[in-house]
């Protein structure tokens, strides 16, 4: 059971339909398949070998541009993203209005494995607060379940794909057991410097958790701690680690990793699932909407198959919704009947509701001690090899900040690869030099820049949803999504914060900002979806009237439709959303394993 | 000069651009974008994707500019020595918006440079001596201190600057110049050398 056809795949018989191959359908697949079940998974674009389609050494000269971004490469001509970007052909969507600071962009990949391929590859935990916000400061919602609920999820995730880390015992910044997290790399001197310095701040600087092998798996008690009484997903999951090379320290991830050194949905989750034979993958099908059986359970799923244009219908005992948060919304609210006029799953309303993106603002600065340093390599694991967690729990907490959330800060530098921009732009330091001079210059300057990214929480609002266009449709004929966004005071205000901390940062190293800090925080504000953190639309809670799911991310009005990306998120911590998204996904397979089991499914 | 073009750069008046004579800012067919799925593992040359711009007199001008820009030196060639002249052409004739407004800034700004060689020394600009070139280029160079009436010149000088540092920089010869030692595979990764260490005061 491989990759199949249209037609094979409505023939089959499966247990589960997974609609999505990214984080969260990835790690469903994974998880299902392991343990037995049969499993159909349904991925809009086209299907993705990273092994032999992926640019590893290629270098600037070698592409078109140079490798500079287009609109249809949004993130450089060698980023593994394929048929994706804010903008996809044919796949439009609609602002419902055009004010500054009420867009949002939605970010698609039309791939196997999805936006998994393109991640910057941070694999945060979520801490003790971020699961209980509402419970904190009266703010947004809590999730039904806890820390304590997600956290053996966390350990398995980490065991299974490998991030590394640390364990630093900082404020809801959790440690992961002895033995899940592999060392990190050592710190870039751009690193040290922001560590030295940002201390004499009170800012702590600590290593970075990113899914990338800085050390084989440990392939000889992993399996067993994964996959405990089940000899046949040991002996999978222990061949397939013994597989993965581990970081050869060159090669942005950003491009993919041929040699499966970092997590990708295609090169991590879905082998083994493969290798169980459990599964099917069928890849150019655009699902529509879920359909139902007359007791009013779903019964499976219309998809368009890209290749004939028909639409046909696959069925499955359960049904997973792992699409992106926004497409899972979308497929729910065109999925009407006469029984669920609104859309399946919305006898709250709630559908589409409560949509998020991560704060974030930038600033970079330059640095005159990093100037003319000896040619090393610095390449490491691409970047992040340290981060600043929130550091201001307490003060926030006492009133004493003028926003309610946290962010995290992602920084980095380094004699990174030459691109077309490089030595661009340089006449805030040069005063304008050409000629040899210029060349002088740009050694002078190479390498010596630091940049500084927020990434912070921001705080559900009913301003911030989608719904279905009444008019326009893809070229498939489904109807499309239509935005409506707002930022509260709380996340321009971090925003604001965010730029005022950079500089003072940049200073404090002796370094220049190039422009002041943006103290507008609605101008400092990157618009709504373009950090590619969406959650929520659908999310999870404790009652069927204010959420649409329940803490097992099971709709409260269809038995057997469940969802496993990031819709369910009832906040949106700043740590970035994969890490939760795959962790929350193996709980909720867990769930409809057992339930299966007990044929209550 | 073209007096009409010499009027929009004076004024910054831009609403409707006017046509320049001999100057040729659109092709005769719309180069094509290569897509959301092109082949990654190809080798591409100026040229393959899209049908070039320059003329032979453009492309004088723009090797004299560029050489101008990154001269030869005891550490690496000159800009049109590793093809940045074709970089840039290539780039002025890609269909992305960004390149489109590139096109019009680097045609104009080259036919003006061309003019101003003419108006100063009587002599077109692929003929001026190092001299000459400087004196034009020191008055552009940088746009903060530009006169009003050349500040749409600067402007392009400083675009046309960003473009040759890019084509340079990314050339195996750019990249040694700067010293970039990466993109080899590494058995492990140390972490900077004891020498960074002691030039920023961490050892």
């Amino acid at each position: 059971m491989p990759f199949v056809d249209a037609e094979a795949a409505v023939r089959g018989e499966y247990d589960v339909v997974v609609v999505g191959s990214g984080a969260g359908g990835g790690q469903m697949a994974y998880t299902l398949t392991m343990s037995g079940a049969r499993v159909l998974l349904l991925e809009a674009g086209r299907r993705y070998e990273p092994a032999v389609e992926t640019a590893m050494f290629q270098t600037p000269e070698m592409a078109p541009l140079r490798g500079t971004s287009t609109p249809d490469k949004p993130f450089g001509f060698y980023d593994a993203t394929i048929d994706g970007g804010w903008q996809v052909p044919g796949e439009p969507y609609v602002q419902s209005s055009t004010e500054p600071g009420a867009r949002f962009d939605w970010w698609r990949a039309r791939m196997l494995g999805g936006r998994t391929n393109h991640w910057g590859r941070i694999a945060l935990r979520n801490g003790p607060y971020d699961f209980k916000p509402r419970s904190r400061d009266g703010l947004g919602f809590d999730w039904p379940i806890s820390y304590a609920d997600m956290a053996p999820y966390y350990d398995k995730v980490e065991l299974l794909i490998g991030v590394y880390g640390s364990n630093e015992g900082l404020e809801n910044t959790p440690s992961s057991p002895a033995g899940c997290l592999l060392p990190p790399p050592k710190p870039i001197v751009s690193d040290l410097l922001v560590k030295k310095y940002s201390a004499t701040l009170g800012i702590p600087t600590i290593p970075f958790h990113r899914a990338v092998l800085t050390r084989q798996l440990d392939w000889q008690s992993s399996p067993a701690k994964l996959h405990p009484g089940n000899a046949r997903a040991q002996e999978i999951i222990a061949s397939d680690m013994r597989s993965r090379a581990p970081c050869l320290w060159a090669t942005p991830c950003g491009q993919g990793c041929s040699i499966r050194a970092n997590y990708q949905s295609p090169t991590v989750h879905l082998p083994p699932a493969l290798a169980t034979g459990k599964l099917d993958i069928l890849t150019d099908a655009m699902v529509a909407e879920v359909t139902l059986a007359g007791s009013g359970r779903a019964s499976g799923v219309r998809f368009v198959d890209k290749h004939s244009g028909k639409s046909m219908e696959v069925a499955a005992r359960v049904i997973v919704l792992a699409a992106s948060a926004c497409e899972t919304v979308r497929i729910l609210l065109n999925s009407r009947s006469a029984q669920f006029p609104q859309g399946l799953a919305n006898s709250s309303g709630k559908v589409g509701k409560y949509l998020m993106d991560t704060v974030g603002s930038d600033l970079s600065g330059q640095i005159p001690l990093l100037e003319s340093l000896p040619p090393h390599n610095e390449e490491g694991a691409s970047f992040g090899h340290m981060y600043v967690p929130w550091w201001e729990y307490k003060n926030q907490h006492a009133g004493k900040l003028a926003f309610a959330r946290g962010y995290h800060i992602e920084f980095g530098g380094g004699r990174r690869m030459p691109g077309a921009y490089t030595a661009a732009g340089l006449e805030w330091l040069t005063g304008g030099s050409y000629g040899r001079k210029l060349k002088e210059d740009a050694r002078r300057y190479y390498g010596s820049m630091v940049y500084f990214s927020g990434r912070g929480e921001m705080i559900p609002n009913e301003n911030s949803y989608c719904e279905i266009d009444p008019q326009m449709k893809d070229k498939w004929g489904i109807p499309v999504l239509r935005f409506h966004w707002r930022w509260s005071d709380h996340e321009t205000r971090q925003a604001a914060h965010m730029q005022q901390t950079f500089a003072a940062i940049i200073e404090s190293m002796g370094g220049r900002v190039q422009k002041p800090p943006q103290t507008d925080g609605a101008k400092a504000i990157a618009p709504g979806g373009s950090i590619i953190h969406e959650v929520g639309g659908a999310i999870m809670g404790s009652n069927s009237r204010d959420s649409v799911v329940n803490e097992w991310c099971q709709s409260w009005d269809v038995e057997n439709l469940f969802l496993a990306d990031g819709a369910p998120f009832p906040s949106n911590a700043d740590k970035n959303p994969t890490l939760t998204i795959m962790a929350n996904s193996w709980r909720v397979a867990d769930h409809i394993l057992d339930r299966m089991h007990r044929r209550e499914l | 000069m073209d007096r009409r073009l010499t009027l929009k750069w004076m004024l910054a008046a831009a609403a409707t651009p006017p046509l320049v004579r001999g100057l040729q800012l659109f092709a005769a067919t719309e180069p094509q974008p290569y897509g959301t799925d092109p082949k990654l593992l190809e080798t591409y040359h100026p040229g393959d994707l899209w049908s070039l711009t320059f003329t032979p007199l453009q492309r004088r001008q723009a090797t004299v500019l560029s050489d101008t820009i990154i001269p030869a030196d005891a550490t690496s060639p000159s800009a049109s020595a590793v093809g940045v002249v074709d970089f840039i052409d290539e780039w002025i004739s890609a269909p992305y918006p960004t390149q489109r407004a590139d096109r019009k800034t680097v045609l104009e700004g080259l036919a003006w440079f061309d003019a101003e060689a003419t108006r100063r020394f009587a002599r077109s600009m692929a003929d001026l001596d190092e001299q000459q070139l400087h004196s034009i280029c020191d008055d552009i160079s940088y746009v903060p201190k530009a006169k009003p009436e050349i500040l749409e010149a600067a402007k392009f000088f400083a675009r046309y600057r960003d473009l040759t540092a890019g084509g340079f920089y990314t050339t195996p010869q750019g990249r040694q110049d700067l010293g970039y030692v990466g993109n080899i595979p590494l058995p492990r990764f140390d972490g900077p050398p004891l020498e960074v260490l002691k030039k920023v005061g961490l050892a």
